[in-house]
């Protein structure tokens, strides 16, 4: 029994191995891309990157002002999400099986949150570019309506798992659809809903810097200048802050993460 | 013979100690469907009397957890009546409805407590039928209400446990505290659905004899869906046989013999019965 499903496996791995090769093949011949001649000119990238990308004295001097940008992106990404999981929360609650108030709700809450969330970020800023124009509301408004989508999916599946029995329960006991939620199905899900929001959170620093190049505001966009200046050094520092911030964000979340599950 | 059956109780009435033996529950030609076809229950028809020990066994699928959630009205009746006290069940409003279940406590196979919160939190959600709901929301209780959750959790052992949070007991432990989630509801009805199936002996004893003591010490009603046989001849007054949503035993557990057993489970699972 154990040794036939260890077999299958070994040849599902097989199958798998072979339908990548194709699928890399085909596309490699349809996009003529040369797998040779992309690797060769990886030496001569990194060749570049080292003797360009380099910090020095005269980059340090815009630290103030990389900082200040960078604060600006990571303070916007956070209002993007925490006000993303209010809603998230209502339309999770709406939208979950076990809460929903009615059928259409239900309906109406899984629409928006399949909607926002198949188009990407980066794509939600340029048609939101199109109405609000490049400033700082629309990198907003496009992390936002993003997050929404993501959280509320996330939302709805945190409720559905986690509490189905304990609804059934209470709603035996007489108590009303408030108490329920408030009482049952948020502290019980809250955790894995803290832990979604903080990933959002990451994921929303990262994309940040993207959408500022395109809406021109935050780090994104000062990247952007410096890159269309072509001062490297600055724009190796300001790569050398992202991915710092980055890092250290993560690390503060899983901490908290711990913490809270 | 099944008619013959059904009538069993009748010949054998239960007088219980100190209670009066006046009908709590009715439920009359009772039938659900899930789905517009397949009817799960065919006109049910029983009565339980207050301080009873009533026991429902059957295969599974038989409609036991069906019939329960109809008393209750966790989910809609198709047709007939279920009385409690006197007053239709099917045709109550949303208010009425949330005073029966605060007269109705039910218990469940898996506990179906918030596993994080706290014991004695669990136990006070047993009140929220008798609060308003910003009352509720703002989880004001009163100091009687917890004295009460408190004096339960003590009865029913548990009350060292009261701090700690419910995923850190034991299952037999967590099933006490869905009792006094039900108690602490002051119910004239408990509702138990298989509350033993995923407990090991022991605890199943232990849970079967408080259940047992409620009845017949609170004069509380005592609906028990089981599906050991052996257990509910063992505990139960009386036991109502279902079989594919029928009633095709309703009698006191002494009358309940091999062959009507073996009728309600189908000859096949012959083993079942001996455990
Ligand atoms: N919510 C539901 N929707 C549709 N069918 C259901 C639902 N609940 C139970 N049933 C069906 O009703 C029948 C009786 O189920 P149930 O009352 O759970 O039986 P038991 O508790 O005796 O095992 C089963 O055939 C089951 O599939
Ligand atoms: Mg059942």
């Amino acid at each position: 029994m154990n040794e036939k499903r260890m077999h299958a496996k070994k040849w599902q791995t097989t199958f798998f191995l072979i339908i990548i090769i194709v699928v890399t093949y085909l596309s490699t011949s349809i996009t003529n891309f040369n797998l040779i001649d992309g690797m060769l000119t990886i030496p001569a990238a990194i060749g570049w990157m080292f003797s360009n990308l380099l910090i020095t004295q005269d980059s340090i001097a815009k630290m103030p002002q990389i900082l200040e940008k960078l604060g600006e992106t990571i303070f916007m990404s956070i209002a993007a999400t925490t006000l993303a999981a209010v809603v998230s929360l209502f339309l999770a609650l709406m939208g979950s099986k076990t809460t929903k108030v009615n059928q259409f709700f239900s309906v109406i809450a899984r629409f928006i949150a399949s909607f926002s969330r198949n188009i990407p970020v980066v794509a939600w800023s340029l048609i939101l570019l199109i109405s609000f124009g490049q400033n700082s509301m629309t990198g907003f408004l496009a992390l936002f309506v993003a997050t929404v989508g993501f959280l509320t999916r996330a939302f709805i599946e945190s409720v559905d798992e986690a509490n189905q029995s304990s609804v059934e329960a209470l709603t035996a006991t007489g108590a009303t659809y408030f108490h329920i939620v408030s009482k049952a199905v948020i502290p019980q899900s809250l955790p894995q809903m803290l832990s979604w929001i903080l990933f959002m959170i990451e994921t929303n620093i990262r994309s940040a810097t993207l959408v500022g190049i395109l809406t021109g505001t935050g780090i994104g966009y000062m990247f952007d200048l410096y890159y269309k200046n072509m001062n490297y050094n600055v724009v190796a520092l300001i790569t050398f802050t992202i991915v710092i911030a980055v890092i250290v964000i993560e690390l503060l979340s899983n901490k908290i993460r711990k913490v809270i599950l | 013979m099944e008619y013959v059956l059904v009538n069993a109780y009748s010949i054998f009435p239960i007088i219980q100690k100190g209670v009066c033996s006046m009908s709590l529950l009715k439920v009359e030609e009772l039938s659900k469907l899930y789905d517009g076809e397949t009817r799960v229950l065919k006109n049910v028809s029983f009565e339980a009397n207050a301080g009873e020990f009533l026991s429902v066994i059957g295969p599974s699928g038989a409609g036991k957890s069906t019939l329960l959630r109809c008393i209750n009205r966790m989910v809609e009746i198709s047709g007939g009546k279920v009385k409690f006290d006197g007053i239709d069940v099917g045709a109550m409003k949303k208010k009425e409805l949330r005073k029966l279940r605060t007269n109705i406590g039910m218990i469940f196979q898996h506990y179906n407590l918030v596993p994080r919160l706290t014991v004695i939190e669990n136990v006070l959600h047993g009140r929220f039928g008798y609060k308003s709901t910003l009352q509720g929301v703002l989880g004001r209780f009163t100091e009687e209400e917890k004295e009460r959750a408190f004096f339960l959790l003590q009865k029913l052992g548990i009350s060292e446990h009261a701090y700690k949070r419910c995923d850190q007991l034991s299952g037999g432990q967590q099933q006490r505290v869905g009792i006094c989630r039900a108690l602490i509801q002051e119910p004239k009805l408990i509702l138990c659905d298989e509350p033993i199936a995923s407990l090991d002996p022991n605890s199943s004893k232990v849970i079967m004899d408080y259940l047992k003591t409620i009845s017949t010490e609170l004069g509380i009603t005592c609906i028990v869906n089981l599906h050991q046989v052996e257990v509910a001849k063992e505990y139960a007054d009386r036991i109502i046989g279902l079989k594919e949503g029928e009633i095709v035993f309703d009698g006191p557990s002494k009358v309940l013999y091999r062959d009507q057993i073996e009728h309600i489970y189908g000859i096949e699972s012959r083993e079942l019965i001996t455990v």
